[in-house]
């Protein structure tokens, strides 16, 4: 189906149903319960979800597949942000024609440090494109921020390009040419797909679970699959199997006559472009953009996301996508209020005991877990959490998969 | 003029903090394969060495000062130092004045102990591990080190002070007969410079004159053949790993005076330094030295007001741009190996 | 957000055609609630959105702290702290409205991006009502505007910058908090008084949106007293080292630094411009001088001794001797064993606000707040009279002026009050050039 084979087929269409359940799968817990804290399923977190999935799948293409490390993708989200913000500031509110600049900029965006970043390789591409990303956060937050319409002017630019700090915002002054400026009671309007607002959802109450159908949800879950297919499409083409083989000796290309370049760059761009369509989608569902998503941090997050899910897998960025923002959203909320009510039912002291052990690791320690998280993969799961669910699949399937096959799928690159 | 010379001396102070963690970084590298991001929490853990020796000098009793009273109204409690008992307060204030100074010998087998459980405990497993899971590892551990230390120290950063005898500041305007109080320059300022020349003069005097060093050498440029030999140089390395941490800790621990150290100080480093090591050239030691002096003084030179004025902004990309070029025009950075982290 | 209950089955084929991209029946966007996460149990939840990682981490803690003191106070424990000096009586001891206050707490990290995906997880999941918190003008502008367009009412924490309630001012956000006008218009006649009429300063600037405007505020008042601005210069926020933006101090003519720095990146430009002798220099044949226009005693901590005998401006201290804050120090300093910050001040303050504009509203409703909180004036919250401006949602009372203690006798003591700058003088019209620009937009009810 859809030119894919049997088992990437049913791959895809696993996670397409795990997506259109998410709302389901992701609050397993009844509201008035204790573990409720625990429930991811609400819009802004399983958006997120998606989104960073659809920049890890980006970023897998280029690091599973050509072991290129790019130290500076977060830059592209942030390029793809600023397109689509200024799209609804100067267009409109429909979220198609944001999208699409966000991949057109942030695609030229990534021809141009790509062209220069892939003269070099190893540490010195990391570094290159690190240096890039950097340039990019430091400009953004000063110089391109700085008041472009002189002091007696409040126009479009009275904050720059990019709003620095603050990040770039709607007005209520914003021309939006085909779009209305303000809605009728006088707030500023929110992106739309034709009309479908992309924050606007539905909720069922089932008994004691209340689950959330958010639009733009679903709208992200959409882009996210159509994404993912294609990636499944580029590691299958002939085009992935030139990607490998620079991989794993691009000397040996060279003398074969063929040029390796032109295939880095498609795959720098074709991941840039997805970074860029992430990007444009944080903005459409939270319509703001700030310089912090290109800092060096962000960068780094995408390559934990990568390898603590499994590098050059299919399904793995988007898992390790999902822990790390499942962490840093529901972890750092849990406060030593709740962690009071959950073991009140301890004797006094001891309550405090157990609460005392396990507060440095939650609420403001939640760092420190990520952390503790982040070695215990790579030390004791070197493929990603895909590694994980081998382990366990082989261990019900009650036979050991041949060592050559484990090794196709988990041998991490650089 | 003289602005330029204050800018250079500001290049070359900013440089040592450079060029010592930088150092460090390429020893772990050249010696283990090993790409450390926690290399900038060594740092810091060196820095909180300072701040870690100064609570203990400044340990103290409670004593209640009924003359005086507190915020909330009640009897002041006045903390007394232990050393005040042991000394005398002249002697006890002369020893916390020094605490800085006297974290060297502190920080020294701290962080060589540090360096070497690190290397025995996590680093070991991972040398025939792709340089992303050791980038990712040591990441972790990176956060794991700095989130213990804001646990119990905090987020804010902690005045340690230099030693009553160094505040103040050198004129060197007035010493080569110009304008007084126009070239002037921090006392420990130049302390740092000449203590980062030491150290690095230190650690190239180590690997260039000893056998121990030479075996080193021999093995950062063929580990094999000098396994075959029958060297052991896995526990060599070891120790270099220990060496590379108590010289990134020695360059906190004297940093703490400049800058008020906070448990974020590592991360603050940790991205410039891995750019001062690949511009240099990784593997290469006197290519890290001196990218971290050249970077150093670019910086300086490009916070200046005309300089700004001219190019806005350049104060804030100016190593990236440095680091960009110099990688575009010389493939290896500045003093680079072939063959070295390029596959 | 609605609550309809649908089968699961129509559901499903719902969104799956949503996901197409035909635009459907306004099923989704009617609304059976009044407003976003209007409280129908027994209980109100309210949203804490400090900063509990990075550098603000301890402010972000102390704020949280000041919250936790005013829930207790609002629902009826503790000694009450200022709910007993406060000249509003609306508030009963017994929750909002009858309700028991419960809180969620986030973490911003200091970042707009994760401020803002904090707060929206307290208002999709938790169902805060309100969210507060904060510790810098960047969050607070961002959050803000998420707060206007999910319909809940926004109590800013610590920021400082003018355009929170200026170019960024929102109908659902309010601001107790001063701003760096209010800060130069308190500090200049204070410096000339001290320093003299004829002077020339050199700006170091904080290269963001609040030291711009924090610069531009003291320029302007600075100048207005005769002073010379003779130059200023943008520094990195990720600055550390800031030698080499001081070493050309020593070759300007200036005779006064004033630092547009806040944070970390005050004490290490402070703690720097001392190292290089600026306390000791002479210039001009004056004493040279420092100014560090917003004063964070929590920061200031962390320059040590570099603070003495510098002026700044502050926008509460615990040294106050008024009614309110000898009592919120009281509960404060007895539940915490120290005092609180200025941070926790002005959080404690929009806490009991919020609840007592609720309380007089006699409804969560937004809107009902907002009319409620505009043009409200009060006492005894600490800073005397004050106003909270219809036209910007700015509060408008006295500002201190403070000066680093020369002889400090505790790690609190750092700070001494020079003056109390009535509010009078800093009190300027809501389209001031250094504000205008922005429009509060109408309250928003969500839903």
């Amino acid at each position: 189906m859809f030119g894919l084979d049997k088992k990437d087929t049913s791959l895809l269409i696993l996670v397409a149903i795990l997506t259109m359940l998410a709302p389901f799968i992701l609050n397993p817990f009844p509201a008035s319960s204790g573990l409720a804290q625990f429930n991811a399923g609400y819009p802004d977190l399983m958006q997120r979800f998606v989104i960073f999935g659809i920049f890890a799948i980006g970023f897998n293409i280029l690091f599973g597949l050509t072991g290129y490390l790019s130290f500076g993708h977060a830059a592209f989200i942030g390029v793809g942000s600023y397109a689509a913000m200024w799209m609804f500031k100067l267009v409109g509110m429909n979220v198609l024609p944001a999208l699409a600049l966000s991949m057109v900029m942030s695609g030229l965006f990534a021809v141009v440090i790509g062209y220069i970043s892939l003269r070099r390789s190893g540490i010195y591409f990391s570094i290159l494109t690190l240096a890039f990303a950097m340039m990019s956060y430091a400009l953004a937050y000063s110089v391109l921020a700085t008041d472009m319409d002189g002091p007696d002017q409040q126009g479009l630019l009275q904050k720059g390009l990019t709003g620095g700090e603050t990040g770039l915002q709607l007005t209520l002054q914003d021309p939006r040419v085909f779009g209305e400026q303000a809605t009728a009671d006088g707030n500023l309007p929110v992106p739309s797909l034709f009309g479908l607002e992309m924050r606007s959802s539905t909720e069922l109450v089932m008994g004691d679970w209340v689950f959330t159908f958010s639009t733009g949800y679903y709208f992200c879950a959409v882009v996210m699959l159509l994404a993912f297919y294609l990636s499944i499409r580029i590691f299958r083409s002939p085009f992935g199997m030139m990607l490998r083989a620079i991989k794993s000796n691009q000397q040996r290309i060279n003398y074969t006559g063929l040029n390796a370049k032109p295939y880095m760059l498609a795959a720098f761009v074709i991941s840039g472009v997805y970074a860029g369509l992430a990007g444009g989608l944080m903005a459409a569902m939270d319509p703001l953009a700030g310089p912090e998503r290109m800092f060096w941090t962000a960068s780094g997050e995408v390559v934990l996301m990568t390898i603590l899910g499994g590098v050059g897998t299919l399904i793995g960025p988007v898992l390790g996508a999902g822990l790390i923002k499942y962490m840093e959203n529901i972890l750092s909320k849990i406060n030593s209020d709740i962690l009071h009510t959950w073991f009140a039912f301890l004797p006094d002291g001891l309550e405090d005991f157990v609460v005392g052990m396990i507060y440095p690791f939650i609420g403001k320690g939640w760092h420190l877990t990520l952390g503790l998280i982040f070695m215990a993969v790579v030390i004791f799961l070197p493929g990603g959490l895909v590694e994980a669910g081998q382990r366990i699949s082989r261990v019900f399937k009650g036979r050991k998969a041949p060592e050559g096959a484990k090794k196709s799928t988990t041998e991490p690159a650089e | 003029m003289d602005a330029i010379i204050l800018q250079v001396l500001n290049g070359l102070d900013k440089g040592s903090a450079y060029a010592l963690i930088a150092l460090g970084l390429t020893l772990i590298f050249g010696t283990l394969g090993v790409v450390n991001f926690a290399h900038g929490a060594l740092f810091m853990i060196g820095a909180f060495c300072a701040v870690t020796l100064s609570r203990i000098l400044t340990l103290s009793h409670e004593v209640i000062d009924e003359t005086r009273t507190d915020f909330l109204g009640n009897p002041l409690k006045v903390d007394v130092p232990y050393v005040y008992d042991i000394f005398g307060q002249a002697t006890g204030d002369a020893i916390i004045d020094w605490a800085v100074p006297l974290s060297i010998l502190f920080a020294i087998p701290v962080m060589i102990l540090i360096g070497v459980v690190m290397e025995r405990g996590l680093i070991k497993h991972f040398y025939k591990r792709p340089h992303a899971d050791q980038i990712l590892v040591t990441f972790g551990l990176a956060i794991v080190l700095q989130e213990i230390v804001k646990y119990y120290y905090g987020a804010n950063p902690i005045p340690t002070p230099a030693p009553e005898a160094f505040t103040g500041s050198f004129d060197f305007g007035a010493l080569i007969g110009m304008e007084a109080n126009n070239i002037i320059y921090p006392y420990w300022r130049l302390v740092y410079f000449g203590f980062a020349a030491i150290v690095i003069g230190a650690v190239f005097a180590f690997l260039q004159f000893t056998t121990f060093g030479m075996v080193v050498r021999a093995g950062m440029a063929d580990r094999e053949t000098v396994g075959l030999l029958g060297i052991n140089i896995d526990r060599r390395f070891t120790i270099m790993f220990g060496i590379a941490a108590a010289v990134a800790g020695l360059a906190g621990v004297m940093y703490t005076p400049i800058n008020s150290p906070n448990y974020h100080m590592g991360m603050d480093f940790l991205v410039l330094s891995f750019v001062v090591v690949v511009v240099g050239g990784m593997g290469s030691l006197p290519g890290a030295v001196l990218a971290g002096f050249l970077l150093g003084i670019l910086e300086s030179f490009a916070s200046m007001r005309e300089v700004i004025d001219i190019i806005p902004g350049i104060n804030q990309i100016i190593i990236y741009l440095v680091a960009i070029i110099i990688l575009l025009t010389r493939p290896r950075g500045l003093m680079g190996r072939k063959g070295v982290m390029e596959d | 957000m609605s609550k309809t209950n649908l089968t699961r089955r129509g559901l499903l084929k719902t969104s799956a055609v949503a996901g197409a991209g035909v635009a459907l029946p306004t099923i989704f966007t009617s609304s059976a609630n009044a407003f976003t996460n209007e409280p129908t149990g027994s209980t109100v939840t309210l949203g804490f959105n400090v900063p509990q990682s990075g550098p603000y981490a301890d402010e972000g803690a102390d704020e949280l702290r000041a919250y936790e003191l005013a829930v207790e106070h609002l629902n009826g424990g503790g000694d009450g702290g200022m709910m007993n000096t406060f000249s509003s009586k609306a508030l009963q001891g017994n929750g909002i409205l009858g309700k028991k206050v419960e809180y969620v707490t986030g973490d911003t990290q200091t970042k707009s991006d994760a401020a803002r995906a904090s707060a929206k997880s307290m208002i999709e999941k938790d169902g805060a009502i309100m969210i507060t918190g904060g510790s810098s003008s960047g969050v607070a502008v961002a959050v803000q505007a998420l707060c206007q367009e999910a319909g809940v009412i926004f109590m800013a924490g610590l920021t400082h910058s003018n355009d929170t309630t200026g170019k960024d001012r929102r109908a659902n956000g309010f601001r107790h908090f001063f701003n760096s006008y209010m800060s130069g218009a308190a500090l200049a006649p204070v410096l000339a008084n001290a320093y003299g009429t004829d002077r020339k300063a050199y700006h170091l600037t904080a290269d963001y949106n609040w030291g711009y405007t924090t610069e531009e505020a003291i320029r302007t008042s600075t100048e207005a007293m005769g002073w010379e601005t003779v130059g200023t210069v943008l520094t990195p926020l990720t600055q550390t080292d800031f030698s080499s933006y001081i070493a050309p101090v020593l070759q300007s003519d200036a005779d006064v630094l004033v630092l547009n720095h806040y944070g970390g990146n005050m004490v290490n430009s402070l703690t720097n411009a001392v190292q290089f002798g600026l306390r000791d220099r002479i210039a001009n044949g004056k004493n040279f001088e420092i100014i560090v226009p917003l004063y964070s005693r929590l920061m200031a901590k962390g320059a040590g001794a570099n603070v003495k005998g510098i002026f700044g401006s502050t926008n509460w201290h615990w040294s106050l001797s008024d009614e309110g804050s000898k009592a919120f120090v009281k509960s404060f300093g007895e539940k915490y064993g120290f005092p609180p910050s200025q941070a926790a001040h002005t959080c404690y303050v929009q806490a009991i606000l919020y609840a007592d504009a609720v309380q007089r509203a006699g409804s969560f409703q937004p809107c009902a707040v907002v009319e409620a909180l505009e043009g409200f004036e009060f006492d005894g919250m600490g800073n005397g009279p004050t106003l909270y401006r219809a036209e910007d949602h700015q509060c408008f009372k006295d500002v201190l002026v403070v000066k680093g203690k020369e002889n400090p006798t505790s790690e609190f003591d750092l700070l001494e009050v020079v003056e109390i700058t009535p509010v009078e003088q800093v009190t300027y019209p809501h389209d001031h050039p250094q504000f205008a620009g922005g429009s509060l937009g109408s309250c928003n009810n969500g839903a």
